[in-house]
C-alpha cells in the first residue's frame, strides 16, 4: 500500500448539496480519515466545511473526483484562519489561548510571534482576543 | 559625572555613545561600572501597550458660515466639546455611537476612540458630524464634512496617564471566565496576563525620577512630545524593592505631542473583547547617564523587577487590595509562572519586540544627533500614593 498524506481541504457547497452524506462517503467509499475544524451547513443556504483528509494519494483523488460531481468547489489552500503580519504587534496575548502552538514567540531574544498555518486547527481563539485585529478568518 | 549640555553637545557632535537598556546590562557586565559611566552617555529605554488614558485635541478651522460645535462625533466616535467653538478632545476609550457595548457579553468593541487615532495618524479620509444651538456669532447648527489630519489646523496628543512604571499580573480566582481590561481570564487561574516591558521600561530604569521629569523630551510614537505633568495615579510612595523597584504600578507620566508627525505603527486602536476600546502607544525615553548611581539603575534586569499578581474576579473590583504573590519579569516572559504549587499560563498585552524597535530607533535618533536630551524643568513627586474615592451618604 502507498504512503498516507494528510492534506487540508476548503469544500464550498452551493444552496442545494449541503443535506448529501459527503463526509459519509469520504470515509466509508474512499478510506478517508477525516478531521473537520469547521463547518457550516444550513439547509437552504451556502454551506462550507474544513478539514483534514488522511488517506493515499490515489484515495483522496479518488475522494475528490467524488466530491465534484456534486458541484462543490474545493481549496487545497486551506487558509481559513490568516494574521496579518503588518498588523500583528508581536504582543504575544494571543499564545496562551491558542491550543496548538500555531502562534508561538519564533525568537527569544526579539520575542517575535509567527504564526504556522500547518498547526493552526482554525479554532479561531485568536480572532477573538488579538487586541490589534490581526487574525482573520475567511468566512 | 556629566551634565545635560555635556550630553547634548556630544550628541550635536555625532559622537554620543548610545546603548539600549537591554545593551547596556552586558555592557557594565563586562567593562565595570565606572569604565562604562566614562563611556556611555545615554540609554534608551522604551515601552508600547495599551495606554487607555490618552487622547487628543484637534482644531478643525472654521466653516463658512462658522459653528461653535456643542456636539460632534468623528467616525461615529463621540468626541468633547466642552472647549472653544472648533476644538474638540477625542479620547482613547469612548464607544462608537450605538455599539451594543456589553449588551450580548462579551461584546466585540470593534471601533472606537483608539481606532479614530490610528486612522487619523494613518492619514484616513474621516467623517465629521457636529450639531449646535447656534448663536448671533456662531449661526450653523449642522455641520457633516469629512477631512484628513492634514485639513486640521492642530491634532495634539495630550495623554493624562502613559507609561505605568510596573504593572499587575492578573489571573481569575473565580469559576468563570471573565473579561478585562487585561484580557479574557479563564476560571480557576488557568491563565495569567501582564502588561509591562520589564527591564526595557522607561520608569523601571529611573526609579527614582532622578532624570524623567516635568519637561523631559520623549519619543512619543515617532515624534518628540514631551512629559508635561506627573500621569495620574502617579505614586512614587508605594512599596520598593531593596534596589528601589517599585512593587507595584507607582510612577506614570502625562505625555503630549504632535500627531501630524508620528508613525501609524506606533499608534494602533486596540479592542479588549467584553471589556472595551483602547489605545496602544509606542513611547521612548532617553536616559543621560549623569553619574555612576543613574547608570546602575538602568542596568535592572527582569529578575529584578517584581510584579503583584492579583485576582480580577473579586480582589480587583472589590479594591481589597489583596495581593496573591510577587513574580518577576524572567519568570513572566518564560510563558508560565508557579502560583501556589500551580503553574499558570502567561501572556502578555505589552509588546517587548516593539519596545525593543523602538529602543533601537531613539538610540540611532541619538547618534545621528537628531533628538536632543532635555532637562527636566520639575521632577516628579517620589513620596506620593493614591487616594481611593469615598463613597459618602450625603455632603458633610
Ligand atoms: S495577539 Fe495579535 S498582535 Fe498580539 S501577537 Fe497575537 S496576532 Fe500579534
Ligand atoms: S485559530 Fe486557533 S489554532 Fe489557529 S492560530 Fe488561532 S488560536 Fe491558534
Amino acid at each position: 500500500m502507498s504512503q498516507t498524506v494528510t492534506k487540508k481541504l476548503m469544500l464550498f457547497f452551493p444552496r442545494c448539496e449541503c443535506e448529501k452524506p459527503i463526509i459519509y462517503h469520504l470515509v466509508k467509499d474512499h478510506n478517508l480519515v477525516v478531521n473537520v475544524y469547521r463547518a457550516k451547513v444550513t439547509p437552504e443556504e451556502e454551506g462550507y466545511l474544513v478539514l483534514d483528509v488522511t488517506g493515499t494519494e490515489e484515495d483522496i483523488e479518488r475522494a475528490m473526483a467524488f466530491v465534484k460531481t456534486f458541484n462543490v468547489s474545493i481549496n487545497y489552500t486551506g487558509k481559513g484562519v490568516t494574521v496579518d503580519m503588518d498588523r500583528c504587534t508581536h504582543c504575544g496575548h494571543c499564545i496562551t489561548y491558542c491550543p496548538t502552538e500555531a502562534l508561538y514567540i519564533a525568537d527569544e531574544a526579539t520575542r517575535e510571534v509567527a504564526f504556522s498555518e500547518r498547526d493552526c486547527i482554525e479554532c479561531l481563539a485568536c480572532i477573538r482576543v488579538c487586541p490589534f485585529g490581526a487574525c482573520a478568518s475567511a468566512f | 559625572m556629566k551634565t545635560y549640555e555635556q550630553i547634548n553637545d556630544r550628541i550635536e557632535s555625532g559622537k554620543a555613545v548610545v546603548l539600549t537598556a537591554e545593551e547596556i546590562i552586558d555592557y557594565v557586565e563586562k567593562k565595570g561600572l565606572a569604565a562604562a559611566a566614562k563611556e556611555v552617555d545615554v540609554v534608551t529605554t522604551a515601552t508600547f501597550g495599551p495606554m487607555c488614558s490618552s487622547g487628543c485635541v484637534l482644531n478643525f478651522g472654521h466653516s463658512k458660515p462658522k459653528i461653535r460645535m456643542s456636539e460632534a462625533w468623528v467616525e461615529d466616535v463621540l468626541v468633547y466639546t466642552g472647549l472653544a467653538a472648533v476644538d474638540v478632545y477625542l479620547g482613547a476609550t469612548q464607544l462608537r455611537h450605538g455599539d451594543p457595548a456589553n449588551m450580548y457579553h462579551p461584546g466585540e468593541f470593534r471601533y472606537g476612540g483608539g481606532h479614530v487615532i490610528e486612522d487619523l495618524v494613518a492619514g484616513k479620509t474621516l467623517q465629521l458630524f457636529a450639531l449646535s444651538y447656534g448663536t448671533d456669532c456662531y449661526p450653523l447648527r449642522e455641520i457633516r464634512t469629512y477631512f484628513t489630519i492634514d485639513d486640521l489646523n492642530q491634532a495634539i496628543m495630550v495623554n493624562p496617564r502613559n507609561c505605568y512604571q510596573n504593572y499587575n499580573v492578573a489571573v481569575n480566582d473565580s469559576d468563570k471566565t471573565i473579561y478585562t481590561y487585561m484580557g479574557p481570564l479563564e476560571p480557576d487561574r488557568k491563565n495569567a496576563n501582564y502588561c509591562s516591558a520589564g527591564q526595557l521600561s522607561p520608569l523601571l530604569n529611573d526609579p527614582y525620577y532622578e532624570t524623567i521629569g516635568v519637561g523631559t523630551r520623549v519619543w512619543l510614537a515617532g515624534t518628540h512630545g514631551h512629559v508635561y505633568a506627573e500621569g495620574t495615579q502617579h505614586a512614587g510612595g508605594g512599596e520598593r524593592t531593596p534596589d528601589g523597584v517599585p512593587k507595584d504600578g507607582a510612577g506614570t507620566l502625562a505625555l503630549t505631542g504632535d500627531m501630524k508627525q508620528m508613525r501609524p505603527e506606533f499608534v494602533r486602536g486596540v479592542t479588549l473583547r467584553g471589556y472595551g476600546v483602547s489605545l496602544a502607544l509606542g513611547i521612548g525615553i532617553p536616559i543621560p547617564l549623569l553619574n555612576e548611581e543613574i547608570l546602575k539603575r538602568t542596568c535592572v534586569r527582569d529578575r529584578d523587577i517584581l510584579a503583584p499578581v492579583i485576582d480580577y474576579s473579586t480582589n480587583y473590583p472589590q479594591n481589597t487590595g489583596k495581593v496573591i504573590s510577587y513574580v518577576n519579569y524572567e519568570q513572566l516572559r518564560s510563558g508560565r509562572i508557579e502560583l501556589e504549587g500551580r503553574e499558570v499560563a502567561v501572556g502578555s498585552l505589552s509588546s517587548y519586540h516593539k519596545a525593543l524597535e523602538i529602543a533601537h530607533l531613539l538610540a540611532d535618533e541619538i547618534r545621528r544627533g537628531d533628538f536632543r536630551l532635555a532637562e527636566p524643568i520639575a521632577p516628579l513627586p517620589k513620596d506620593t500614593t493614591t487616594k481611593p474615592l469615598v463613597i459618602r451618604e450625603k455632603a458633610s
